[in-house]
């Protein structure tokens, strides 16, 4: 009998927290009607958690672009960053609240399974959306408004890769580690596997690990005992720092070989930049680059946020030029509606070309793939260096 | 006389429970229709449903039957692929989305009943937290086991292989489950109504069983096992009952979680979710299926509603948390509520013995 008093008084702070809870949502979209003089330009990504440095990085890429295009003049953008933490179901609710704010155009999500999700929510809801990083092909499969700014989707990387390694002759026994429960990972181990069986290499050894796998001695013994002199490492950079210092603590040196999702190792904190000394990986974007445009956008990041920026953050920063190249062609004026700038932004997009900091002669297909190449970098001395 | 009162009391308060569940329908869904409602909110009906049934029947575990449970999200999980899959494989022949999803639910409602049950039949023979364990060690597996599954559907029906794409589908055949990228391209058939009637029918599921004859043999073996083990409860079988009843209704929430989204992956079911159900439950009461309910909500509403603290928002969540937590355990505010109802009681004219508020807790756990 006696938990009838706890089961009410349960309910009444509990309808408090939620009545707070929903006076706040209720209140957080007041000013809507005040910018009419700007686009509305919302995103997602995972500003919190394990993939933190991609969101932060393609927020903080975008919102320098913003400032210049603002501090120029002419087309103006509000810019509106919410944390997703790489979950589907909150990266939803994140689009909600940018569609709550007023979001005219969308810079999707910046991983793929968030992507997924709000892609089908803005697809449905007639929002234009460029994604600087979701890479995953169904992110954009049948869905005529949603657009991607990263070089190449995984499918494609992982052959990418291998046509590298074999071009190069980088190896000639080759091991793969790789997580076996993430989409990102999987996709890339499967097309290297296919594109290396038919380009003849020899692939030694494979290893798996899971989500929150923080040893990795049983999968490096492996490769060592096949003799593999090169590694491919499909995976992000959080795991792989764990796979460099290890395997430096027992003595074993391969060529490493990483994908886009390295990117960003260099800037962890508290990872030694040395143990990634000579890995080598494909990225469309190189911070050591003589170019004018990327040197002063890299001067601008470090200034700003004390660290050299990654692809994530200069595919955003593209994004957002490539948006203010398509309204002042199409002639946009920031008081249209997400609809009608929907409309818009599909026509310029299938027929512009773009040059920005991770390529020249973007274009984009009707599907909303863009075609651009990649570079092989190699890490020396604590930063990328051109391969070739 | 005084299990005469104990009935007519929790009768009404599961009435009230259900007024309370019907009036918050009725208002949200006129909101939703004239328009006035956020995005935001708008977009969390759904998923609010799905957690509270959730919190619901995991509260018949672990209010009722007394039993930790620690894997509750890996039945959502089994009732969310398979009641997919069903959906999916379906769409050909079932034209209707509501009939589709209602097929998908049952699917994965019977799916998630037998997984409870296979794992109920040895662990629940045994004492202690062994359960506890079992069932964490279950959302694990099932988790690795999603991971690795690929399921396609073609002309000749559906093809199944474990660690690699061997389906071979023949021509225009569709991929549903591709292992580490779960199941895309869902057709979004949720609703809130339909959540709505779920959860309805959990409660009603869970009001019954919990006020009927099976429903007092679960909680005499909640409160003494040995005493009601000699008066000849089959404590297997009664534990079971409510295990199983459990985990299908947190597989009948899998597939309207699923498919409100147009992607679902095996990771989303993790023990971070199983806790965060638990913590629905513990925060609502143990036992109580209203404050279940609103906990559920609450909770999914409050990270959403803290957006504007950005980058603080998750540590302002967990400090609301503890505090809630340490609100509802404090026995002087439990004393001052106590005493206001006890004069609300008086006014009206209805006289009840003075009870202590101090004990607090439901003294089983």
């Amino acid at each position: 009998m006696k938990h009838t008093t706890m089961k009410k008084m349960i309910a009444f702070a509990l309808a408090t927290v939620m009545l707070v809870a929903l006076c706040s949502c209720g209140g957080g979209n007041g000013g809507e009607s005040a910018a009419s003089e700007a686009f509305k330009l919302g995103g997602t990504g995972p500003l919190t958690g394990g993939a933190a440095i991609y969101g932060n990085a393609a927020k903080n890429g975008a919102q320098i672009a913003v400032d210049e295009i603002n501090a120029e003049g002419g087309i103006q953008f509000e810019l509106k960053y919410e944390d997703d933490a790489h979950d589907a179901e909150k990266a939803v609710n994140a689009y909600n609240a940018l569609k709550d704010w007023g979001m005219q155009i969308s810079l999707g999500s910046v991983t793929s399974a968030p992507a997924n999700a709000t892609s089908a929510e803005g697809f449905a809801d007639r929002i234009f959306s460029l994604t600087p990083s979701a890479s995953a092909p169904t992110v954009i499969e049948g869905k005529d408004n949603m657009f991607q700014m990263c070089f190449l989707d995984y499918p494609t990387q992982g052959g990418a890769s291998a046509q590298y390694i074999s071009d190069m002759a980088l190896g000639e026994k080759i091991g793969i580690i790789w997580k076996n429960d993430e989409d990102y990972s999987t996709g890339l181990r499967n097309s290297f596997v296919d594109k290396a069986a038919e380009l003849g290499l020899n692939v030694v050894a494979e290893s798996t690990f899971t989500e929150g796998n923080n040893d990795f001695s049983v999968q490096l013994t492996e490769m060592q005992n096949a003799g593999a002199d090169l590694v491919f490492l499909p995976m992000y950079y959080q795991p792989a720092s764990l796979i460099f210092s290890q395997a430096n603590a027992m003595g074993y040196a391969p060529k490493w070989f990483g994908v886009d999702g390295m990117d960003g190792i260099l800037t962890m904190e508290g990872f030694d930049p040395t143990l990634a000394e000579g890995v080598m990986l494909l990225t469309p974007f190189n911070a050591d680059s003589t170019d004018e445009a990327t040197q002063a956008f890299v001067a601008k990041y470090q200034e700003l946020y004390n660290e050299i920026p990654n692809q994530f953050a200069a595919d955003a920063y593209d994004c957002v030029y490539a948006y203010k190249q398509a309204l002042e062609a199409a002639g946009a004026t920031p008081d249209m509606t997400a609809e009608q700038l929907n409309d818009l932004m599909i026509e310029q997009f299938t027929s512009m070309s773009f040059d920005g900091l991770t390529g020249t002669g973007m274009t984009w297909d009707s599907t909303g793939a863009v075609s651009k190449s990649a570079h092989g970098m190699v890490i020396q001395d604590g930063a990328y260096v051109g391969l070739d | 006389m005084k299990k005469k009162i104990t009935l007519t009391k929790y009768t009404r308060s599961s009435f009230l429970t259900y007024g309370l569940v019907i009036a918050a329908y009725v208002i949200l869904q006129s909101m939703v229709l004239t328009g006035s409602i956020t995005s935001s909110l708008k977009g969390m009906l759904v998923p609010i449903c799905a957690y509270a049934v959730m919190a619901v029947s995991l509260n018949l575990t672990v209010g009722v039957l007394g039993e930790l449970s620690l894997g509750h999200a890996g039945f959502m999980s089994v009732g969310a692929f398979t009641g997919v899959i069903a959906a999916i494989a379906l769409e050909g022949i079932v034209p209707m989305g509501w009939l589709r999803l209602v097929i998908a639910m049952a699917v994965g409602a019977v799916f998630a009943a037998v997984a409870g049950f296979l794992i109920g039949i040895p662990v629940l023979r045994l004492k202690g937290d062994y359960l506890a364990i079992v069932t964490l060690a279950f959302g694990e597996i099932i988790k690795s086991v999603l991971n690795n599954l690929y399921v396609g559907v073609d002309g000749d029906g559906l093809h199944f292989s474990l660690l690699s794409d061997r389906t071979g589908l023949a021509a225009g055949g569709r991929m549903i489950v591709n292992g580490p990228m779960g199941i895309t391209g869902i057709t979004k058939l949720s609703t809130f109504t339909a959540g709505f009637v779920l959860l309805m029918l959990t409660l009603f599921i869970v009001f019954n069983l919990v006020n009927s004859r099976t429903g007092r043999a679960i909680k005499s073996i909640r409160d003494n096992r040995i005493a009601a083990e000699s008066v000849g409860i089959n404590v297997t079988k009664y534990r079971l009952t409510a295990f199983v009843t459990s985990a299908a209704m947190a597989g009948a929430a899998g597939p309207l979680f699923a498919m409100n989204y147009s992607n679902i992956i095996a990771n989303k079911f993790d023990f971070n979710t199983s806790i965060l159900v638990l913590v629905f439950v513990v925060l609502g009461g143990l036992g109580n299926m209203l404050g279940s309910i609103i906990a559920a909500t609450a909770l999914t509403i409050l990270p959403e509603a803290l957006r504007q603290f950005a980058d603080y928002r998750m540590l302002i969540y967990a400090i609301v948390l503890i505090l809630v937590m340490l609100i509802t355990n404090n026995p002087t505010l439990a004393a001052w509520t106590q005493s206001a109802r006890d004069k609300l009681r008086r006014a009206v004219g209805r006289k009840k013995p003075a009870r202590t508020p101090a004990e607090g807790g439901d003294g089983h756990e």
